[in-house]
């Protein structure tokens, strides 16, 4: 381990040397060092672990491939066991000892916030894949990020009722904070859809049982009911409505966006709407669709080491490859012409969506990003 | 002073760290965050070594602390050395209203009270978004202004927490050997015996609990300025058995040991980082294997080893405790 | 709004069972070495995910739950050999400090075997809600009700009628006396770890079908089960499943008619007011300090 560090120390200090007279043609070129924070363990593991598989799976292909014009891709990566105040100082490690060109991770909102200082302070390009639309709005120098926000999710599901005639809606949401993130959009974008909240419950991430909160909402006039939410509360929600006997029609978010969700809510999941990639109908989607080839491929490489994807993965996906690009088209490891390069990011087609950064706009995903999808005999059913 | 020379030998490796090793993350970095849980584990040993208490909610008052700075600089402006000020104020509050009622208990109960205690801050934390920011936590919390300029840098901040540190430290050694000290360890014996003797107990434990809460709320303090974002997680059950497994992992009682237990529990994760899947298999086996083999303490279980051997070569009796 | 109160109480008693079952667990080894086993959520999960691999593997869902307690009740009886005996001796607190060490451990091995997904074992007989009135319950939470209540009862009969149960109690009571008598008081040891990991593993099984399990599930179910224990009263089995109840209810009531966001804030506060008020729980006897 110290003696691959110690190598590399004098390689990228060797090339330091040599850099200035651009990367082409230099020998034993340096590395791109790619660092990541992610939370493989912890609560928000389901989200950082396939993350993670991404990562490396597509920097060993490339490496096997001979890395990029001759530079072979190092990932470092630390696991923040889903604790943000650990991130920051495993973000602070990876600048300062690892001098890592550019930043892909940071898995949960309260993760990258607390990542952002860091990043912005030292100038060193930070791709986030977490959901909260706080961490490119307002926009930061070197802060981008690739997943949907939490108001893209609700905007694309309150369109969906608008179009069913829904009017009043029960919210329930769980008590972390895409769960709480996810529910301060929807009561902040529900006016303009001319839906009107009539109920506002929450759980928490690790209760059992949620009918106690069911119950009150089945006792309000409301025509659909919205959950925010991810890991077991949407299974227990979904179950517990159906244990209720109310059938009203119920809506997920993008956070129950895998197999998993289906599995463990079982029948009740039947009806269940919810706005997800597009990365989740892969197959169904019509030939002329751009991004079918790119998710088609992701998604065969992913399953046939790991196992079904989730869309959590595809984040990663795009957060690499929009780093990639970028160091290519800027042919030079300075991490200022890297932050450039990312900003200008256009048409580049992901497993979230097609991506068009702007100096206004870190994320460049626009609604056309998010399907709307139906749970039907237990598979996903495109509804537009 | 031979009483205080472990204290002046502590100081100095403080001292000489970041001179020695001015660039290295595991100084400067984790430096900080060794330091900053060396001063909850000091502060808690006072009230579970010394008054052989317990509380599982120590975490708790780390946040008021960080939260008051939090708020305070970010919401209204106020300064960062007054939003500490008023953080110290609330957390010696709340400390003094609940240290009567929840002190009585003993043993479970009383780690179930304040649990609880800890707890209910927590959920305060996630449940109060316009105030705290909710489970996200809040960001861009100023650096700490010092002497006309603002503590920015990682070393700036290793010196402003080794300071604070040391001083803890040196509180904490002190307090031992204080008539207060004396009446903390009598309460530790046995609290009837204690109170025959003329000793108020519940004033001593009171007294105690309210300064571990108020050093507490110190280095929350220091913390929300450190790292410029806080987040319930920070704060939370999970923080408060890490701090009280810190102090029984160094030594329960020994302010030296509680020092110890917080570097090796603030250093094990950044080491087994490389572990990956096998980390948390593996930090829990090391806690089970200190624990069993040295259930004194690692520092206290192998400063005792070392003196034995002295002492049986020296034919000396073993000098007391310290 | 009664109709409404009704489904309030139908949800806190299922979920009250749930924390009296981990609850008993809690009181076992506490009676029989005033220790509070933190790796107590730990058994619960790890009934929960061997059961789920045997059924993942094609076997029925009796030889399931029977091998997932089996396994677990073997986890407790090991932990207890290889950590808490070599440790005689240690203090109380070194001896829950290695509990929780032992929380981790098992946690990290389950990580390993299982990863970090959810997995939820079938329903015992079906998933067809059943009406109480205006409310209603599914079969499997009558489930986890009747063997709680079975479990408390035995586990009432064996510390009052039985010379075994009586010797557990008197090796936590005074260690040397009991040993003076004959009892061997490594052996009554073991068995109350053994016992422990075998509610904690039934209280697994029983609830994986509603709430789901992950290597993680633990801890949230431990921290309600000690609390359960202390509200009763430590160490009274009928009060854990007493205080498990009330816990429930609480939760439940708290989310039904105040503030779904503040009930478990709203539940440890009632916990802290009972211990000011009976400061060893509702049905603990007061503590006597020797000096």
């Amino acid at each position: 381990m110290s003696g691959r560090r110690t190598f590399l120390k004098k390689a990228s200090i060797c090339v330091a040397a040599a850099g200035l007279l651009g990367l082409g043609g230099v020998q034993a070129a340096e590395p791109i060092r790619i660092g990541s924070v992610l939370s493989v363990t912890g609560p928000a593991s389901f989200l950082g672990d396939p993350e993670l598989k991404t990562l490396q799976m597509y920097v060993d292909e490339i490496n096997a491939k001979g890395g990029i014009d001759g530079h072979k891709i190092e990932l470092i990566h630390y696991d923040d066991g889903s604790d943000a105040k650990k991130a920051v100082n495993f973000v602070k490690r990876l600048i300062q000892r690892d001098k890592v060109h550019v930043i892909v991770g940071g898995t949960t909102s309260g993760a990258s916030l607390a990542m952002i200082p860091e990043a912005e302070g030292a100038g060193v390009p930070f791709i986030s894949l977490a959901g909260s639309v706080k961490i490119v709005e307002p926009v930061k120098k070197w802060v981008f990020k690739t997943p949907h926000t939490d108001k893209m999710a609700a905007a694309k599901i309150f369109e969906d009722m608008r179009r069913r005639g829904i009017k009043k809606v029960a919210l329930i949401s769980g008590s972390g904070g895409f769960d709480k993130s996810g529910r301060a959009e929807s009561l902040a974008l529900a006016p303009e859809y001319g839906i009107e909240i009539v109920a506002d419950e929450t759980y928490n991430n690790k209760d059992t049982d949620m009918t106690a909160q069911l119950t009150r909402i089945r006792a309000t006039d409301a025509e659909a009911i919205l959950n925010f939410g991810f890991g077991t509360g949407p299974a227990i929600v979904t179950k517990n409505a159906r244990q209720l006997g109310i059938d009203l029609p119920l809506y997920q978010s993008h956070g129950v966006a895998s197999k998993k969700f289906i599995e463990l809510a079982g029948e009740a999941a039947e009806g269940v709407r919810l706005p997800a990639a597009a990365l989740l109908v892969a197959e169904k989607l019509p030939d002329n669709d751009p991004q079918k080839p790119v998710l088609l491929a992701y998604k065969r490489k992913y399953e046939a080491k790991y196992g079904p994807v989730s869309t959590f993965g595809g984040h990663a996906y795009d957060g690499l490859f929009i780093a990639l690009e970028a160091i290519d088209r800027a042919n030079s490891l300075d991490r200022a012409k890297i932050r450039d390069e990312i900003e200008r990011t256009r048409g580049f087609v992901g497993t979230g969506g097609v991506f068009n950064m702007s100096p206004e706009d870190h994320l460049g995903l626009d609604l056309s990003a998010f399907r709307m999808l139906e749970i039907r005999n237990g598979d996903w059913v495109l509804v537009e | 002073m031979k009483r205080l020379a472990g204290f002046y030998l502590f100081a100095v490796l403080v001292a000489l760290l970041p001179v020695a090793f001015p660039h290295n993350y595991f100084v400067t970095v984790v430096g900080v965050t060794i330091g900053i849980n060396a001063i909850l584990a000091v502060s808690l040993n006072l009230f579970m070594g010394y008054a052989g208490q317990i509380s599982l909610g120590h975490a708790a008052f780390f946040g008021v602390g960080a939260y008051a700075s939090g708020i305070l600089t970010t919401r209204y402006g106020v300064d960062p050395w007054l939003a500490m000020l008023a953080g110290l104020a609330a957390s010696g509050l709340v400390a003094a209203l609940i240290a009567r009622p929840i002190l009585r208990l003993h043993g479970h109960y009383l780690a179930m009270a304040t649990l609880g205690f800890g707890i209910i801050v927590n959920i305060v934390m996630v449940e109060a978004e316009g105030l705290t920011g909710g489970p996200d936590g809040m960001t861009g919390i100023p650096p700490l202004p010092l002497l006309g300029r603002s503590i920015d840098t990682d070393l700036e901040w290793y010196a402003v927490v080794a300071v604070v540190l040391l001083f803890t430290v040196w509180v904490s050694l002190n307090i031992f050997d204080s008539r207060a000290g004396r009446a903390l360890r009598a309460v530790h014996g046995s609290e009837i015996a204690a109170r025959t003797l003329g000793v108020d107990t519940a004033a001593a434990k009171s007294n105690v609990f309210v300064l571990s809460a108020l050093i507490a709320s110190f280095a929350g303090s220091l913390f929300a300025h450190q790292q410029s974002f806080i987040s319930p997680g920070s704060f939370g059950f999970f923080f408060s058995i890490e701090l009280v497994t810190m102090v029984v992992l160094g030594g329960l009682g020994s302010t030296f040991g509680a020092v110890f237990g917080a570097v090796v529990l603030s250093l094990l994760p950044e080491v087994l980082v490389v572990l990956e899947d096998y980390e948390v298999l593996v930090f829990g086996a090391v806690l089970m294997l200190i624990m069993i083999f040295l259930p004194q303490g690692l520092f206290v279980g192998t400063v005792r080893a070392l003196r034995g051997i002295v002492a049986r070569r020296a034919e000396a009796p073993v000098a007391g405790e310290g | 709004m009664l109709e409404q109160l009704l489904q309030f109480v139908v949800t806190g008693i299922t979920v009250g069972s749930t924390y009296a079952l981990v609850g008993l667990g809690f009181a076992l080894i506490y009676n029989a070495s005033q220790v509070v086993n933190f790796a107590q959520g730990e058994f619960v999960m790890l009934g929960a995910m061997v059961a789920v691999s045997i059924v993942g593997a094609g076997a029925p869902l009796p030889v399931a739950v029977l091998g997932g307690v089996a396994a677990t009740t073997l986890v407790g009886i090991a932990l207890e050999k290889l950590a808490i005996e070599p440790a005689r001796g240690a203090s109380v607190i070194t001896t829950i400090i290695i509990t929780i060490g032992a929380s981790i451990l098992l946690r990290g091995v389950a990580l390993l075997i299982w990863g970090k997904d959810i997995y939820a074992l079938p329903h015992f007989s079906g998933e067809e809600p059943i009406a109480i009135g205006s409310a209603t319950v599914l079969p499997q939470s009558l489930w986890v009700m009747g063997v709680a209540a079975v479990l408390v009862l035995a586990v009432r009969l064996f510390f009052d009628r039985t010379m075994l149960g009586k010797a557990v109690l008197a090796c936590a009571c005074n260690r040397t006396a009991a040993q003076l008598v004959g009892i061997n008081v490594q052996l009554m040891l073991t068995l109350s770890y053994a016992l422990s990991a075998m509610l904690g593993a039934v209280a697994g099984v029983l609830v994986a079908p509603i709430a789901f399990t992950s290597w993680d599930a633990g801890v949230m179910l431990g921290l309600k089960g000690f609390s359960a224990a202390i509200l009763g009263g430590m160490g009274n089995p009928m009060g854990a499943v007493a205080g498990g109840l009330l816990l429930g209810l609480i939760e439940s009531l708290g989310a039904g008619l105040l503030s779904s966001g503040y009930k478990d804030a709203l539940a440890f506060l009632i916990i802290l007011i009972v211990l000011v008020v009976r400061p060893s729980g509702i049905f603990g006897r007061a503590a006597v300090e020797r000096v």
